[in-house]
């Protein structure tokens, strides 16, 4: 049975998933798709900054930061 | 071979490497283009290929053409060769990273649908082998249908074999088309090409489809009207029940293209190598290490800025002095030697004084921006900094504009949101730079420190500093809930590899930040300076038509001769009547030229309008006097001590002398003694002529910065008239309050 789906702000350290679904403001989906975050594609969640945001996530060799509202609206699976 | 210059545009994402190819293809033939409208640089330089001469134009880095910004669109324009100001380039030169090939390939594949003949530069190759990814460069560009050239910028690797690719492509003239999209795509996008007519470029037509509320969709509606935006939302309302909704069938489309290429031309390592970034990484984002490197990082540099850069001041400000005294020598008294000593040398001694600490903190930016540790400050002060409305990316310069707004404006470059970067340097005036510290240093010395506990002057610059660090965020807050309301910036930022700074590129950036200063601000900041001394200079003779210079000549050579005399008289333990009286005489004849120059610029015009401007500046508690020092100080801060000292008869005191400004914080405290409500308000007066300093745009040097990086007079107007609003209402209620209290405990 896959693990269930959730919010990507929800992973913990060194958790590799999914990504189901990229929702939120047309502008910050946009920039996600153009960074590689997109359906079908896997991250692994790296940390969260010493002040509890923004959060940390590795797209291959590239490592992206985004705040946690924005990574809550990204839905992963995790693997 | 071609006979004509050949123009290229170079454009990748940010961290490609891009700024190093571009040295490393154009040297130091560079310089900056000018864009109206447009507050980002792009710079331009020359090389030859072979034969043929090649006009190189670097684009701000970007990761992707749906323009967001005025700026972004200068950059799409400029491809799409619709500015007056470059001819449409002949070829496009894509620099990407070989270590991230998919994600730099996704810029490409847009650039494939300019038309216009594209060349990849397949750069830090050498970083890709060394984790063990093979890039075969001919499938690659079997694949991608455009010349594929492996280089690596920072050692100048394969660059002829680009220069030379840059040329074929150019005379070859056929473009690649990057990745094919769905039909009902294509569909919609003819249908609405249909409306706007053939002047809108295709390419254009497509961005207006994809980019939700980006700028072309803006421009065009504000040009078509209502009508367009609501076919274009049927459009993708349409697109989206047929499962091709926008913005994802652009990623599906150029990331499926772009996979397929990648997939038969590369090949990766199984796992992942865990690379030298990672473990980096793994320290300078920890929670605790990470924390205590950056606290390091940032002492560190604020400490160079405000320590280091001291000495370099103190060397350029002697030099000057020097010079002053050589010109002072050379030339009779008379309005042109003043106005050389005075105007001009004073005035290019002040716009030179911001050198040092501009070079270091440019320095210190190009450092951590060099070797990736920039992204790494604003991921670790993000959350402080969302708090007023800002990202992570505004803290370096808020954090360098506590030593001084100039460079610390400078450094709000690295900003790409607009909104934000302007917030950033409407506010940056407001922390307390160390301009500031002569006039603190001046009333605290003279109203705070007798007769107070010890810890009381260290409270009260405390007390300075902290009205900057709160206001500034307040102020920042509110302007992007006003003035600078918009779309909550998208913060999304990569946190690139690590790499080692290079020497020439930190050097290259020091110099070009300490240049672009002196030739854009200089001019402004010099100007200040003369209007300022004019001023204060005209008229120059008293009400009889004698000339106070020559009136101020004859007392100082009365008081020298006499020089000998007082001396003795003031060592003599016990003296005559008649002594005594002489001693009086000789005391108040050395005091004279002082006492005349501070008639004269009583006198002068400015002194005229500050006694006219009294009564606005009454309620603050302030004498003529004080008004007019603080109107004299628009160029710098600092210039009201040495003003003061001249209107109130303690010379022409150097802001940097402690004894002078002693002597000065004594006669200020005498005059003031003299008056019945400066005498008995004293304290409530300081305090208010330190908040107003706390608050106010007094300086000529920052608001020609601000013009310069806002390419625009109407934001360092509006900077001026906020802070100096802000500054009245804070020394009003300071003084009001003062009083009130003075009263009270009386």
């Amino acid at each position: 049975m896959p693990a269930p789906a959730t919010p990507l702000s929800d992973l913990r350290p060194g958790d590799r998933a999914e990504v189901v679904a990229v929702a939120g403001d047309p502008a910050l989906v946009q920039r996600l798709y153009e960074f590689g975050l997109f359906e079908g594609e896997t991250v692994e969640f790296v940390g969260t900054a010493p002040l509890g945001d923004p959060v940390e996530v590795r797209l291959g060799n590239a490592r992206l930061t985004l705040r946690k509202a924005d990574a809550a609206g990204v839905t992963v699976r995790p693997v | 071979m071609l006979t004509k210059t050949l123009t290229v545009a170079l454009v990748g994402n940010p961290n490609a490497g891009k700024s190093t190819l571009f040295n490393a293809l154009s040297g130091l033939r560079q310089r900056v283009g000018n864009y109206p409208g447009v507050t980002v640089e792009m710079k331009k330089g020359r090389f030859a290929a072979g034969g043929t001469a090649v006009e190189l134009i670097d684009l701000p880095g970007t990761y992707s053409l749906a323009a967001r910004s005025p700026d972004e669109m200068v950059a799409v324009d400029l491809l799409l060769g619709r500015r007056p100001e470059e001819p449409r380039p002949d070829v496009v030169l894509a620099v990407v990273d070989a270590t991230n090939l998919d994600r730099h390939l996704y810029l490409t594949s847009q650039l494939l649908d300019l038309g216009t003949p594209v060349v990849v530069a397949l750069n830090m190759i050498d970083a890709a082998e060394a984790q063990g990814i093979k890039i075969n460069a001919a499938e690659l560009s079997a694949r991608l249908g455009v010349a594929v050239v492996p280089v690596q910028a920072n050692a100048g690797v394969g660059i002829t074999d680009l220069t030379r690719a840059v040329v074929a492509a150019a005379e070859g003239g056929s473009a690649a088309t990057g990745p094919a999209f769905p039909g009902a795509f294509e569909a919609e996008v003819a249908a609405l090409q249909e409306e706007l007519g053939p002047d809108v470029p295709g390419f254009l037509t497509r961005r207006l489809v994809l980019d939700v509320g980006g700028y072309v969709e803006q421009w065009l509606v504000g040009r078509h009207g209502e009508g367009l935006r609501l076919k274009l939302n049927t459009a993708r309302r349409r697109l989206a029940d047929a499962g091709h909704s926008v913005p994802g069938v652009e990623a599906r489309a150029r990331f499926g293209w772009v996979k397929a290429a990648v997939g038969a031309a590369v090949a990766r390592p199984a796992e992942r190598r865990v690379t030298a970034t990672d473990r980096i990484d793994a320290v300078l984002t920890h929670r605790v290490w990470g924390t205590l490197v950056f606290l390091a990082v940032m002492f560190l540099m604020f400490q160079s800025i405000y320590l280091w850069a001291g000495p370099l001041m103190d060397g350029i400000e002697g030099a000057v002095g020097r010079v002053g005294e050589a010109v002072a020598g050379a030339l009779g008294p008379g309005p042109l030697r003043s106005l050389l000593v005075d105007g001009v040398v004073k005035g290019v001694g002040s716009v030179l004084v911001f050198l040092p600490q501009i070079m270091i903190l440019f320095g210190f930016v190009a450092v951590l921006e060099g070797c990736g540790y920039m992204a790494r400050a604003a991921f670790l002060m993000d959350r402080l900094m969302s708090r007023c409305g800002l990202s992570g990316k505004s803290f370096i310069p808020m954090l360098s504009s506590v030593a001084c707004a100039v460079p610390g404006i400078m450094a709000t470059r690295v900003i790409e949101n607009r909104r934000d970067r302007f917030a950033t340097i409407l506010v940056a005036p407001l922390m307390s730079c160390s301009a500031r510290l002569p006039v603190y240093l001046l009333l605290v010395g003279a109203f705070l420190t007798e007769g107070y506990a010890w810890w009381v002057p260290g409270l009260v610059l405390f007390g300075l500093y902290l009205i900057g660090f709160v206001t500034a965020p307040l102020v920042a807050l509110l302007l992007k809930r006003t003035l600078l309301r918009g779309a909550t910036p998208v913060f999304v930022m990569e946190l690139p590899a690590y790499h080692r700074p290079r020497v020439r590129a930190v050097v290259r950036r020091m110099v070009e930040a300490g240049g672009a200063f002196v030739v854009r601000a200089g001019t402004i900041i010099l100007a200040a300076m003369v209007l300022v001394w004019a001023l204060l200079y005209f008229p120059r003779t008293d009400p009889t038509g004698v000339p106070y210079e020559e009136r101020i000549a004859a007392a100082e050579a009365a008081a020298e001769a006499n020089a000998d005399r007082l001396a003795e008289l003031k060592g003599k333990d016990e003296a005559t009547d008649a002594e005594k009286e002489e001693r009086e005489t000789l005391e108040a004849a050395a005091a004279e030229p002082d006492r005349l120059n501070g008639e004269w610029k009583r006198d002068s015009l400015l002194g005229r309008f500050g006694r006219w401007l009294e009564p606005a500046v009454r309620p603050l508690g302030w004498d003529w006097k004080v008004g007019t020092a603080a109107l004299a100080s628009f160029p710098a801060r600092e210039v009201f001590v040495g003003t003061a000292g001249m209107l109130y008869g303690a010379g022409d005191v150097d802001p940097g002398d402690d004894e002078q400004t002693a002597g000065l914080g004594a006669a200020v405290k005498a005059d003031w003694a003299a008056d019945p409500v400066r005498g008995k308000y004293g304290v409530a007066v300081a305090a208010s002529v330190m908040v107003f300093f706390a608050l106010c745009m007094q300086c000529a040097s920052t608001l020609a910065v601000i013009r310069r990086e806002t390419r625009s007079w109407a934001w360092p107007a509006f900077t001026f008239a906020y802070m100096t609003a802000l500054a009245y209402l804070g020394a009003l209620v300071t003084y009001q309050v003062g009083a009130a209290v003075t009263d009270w405990g009386a």
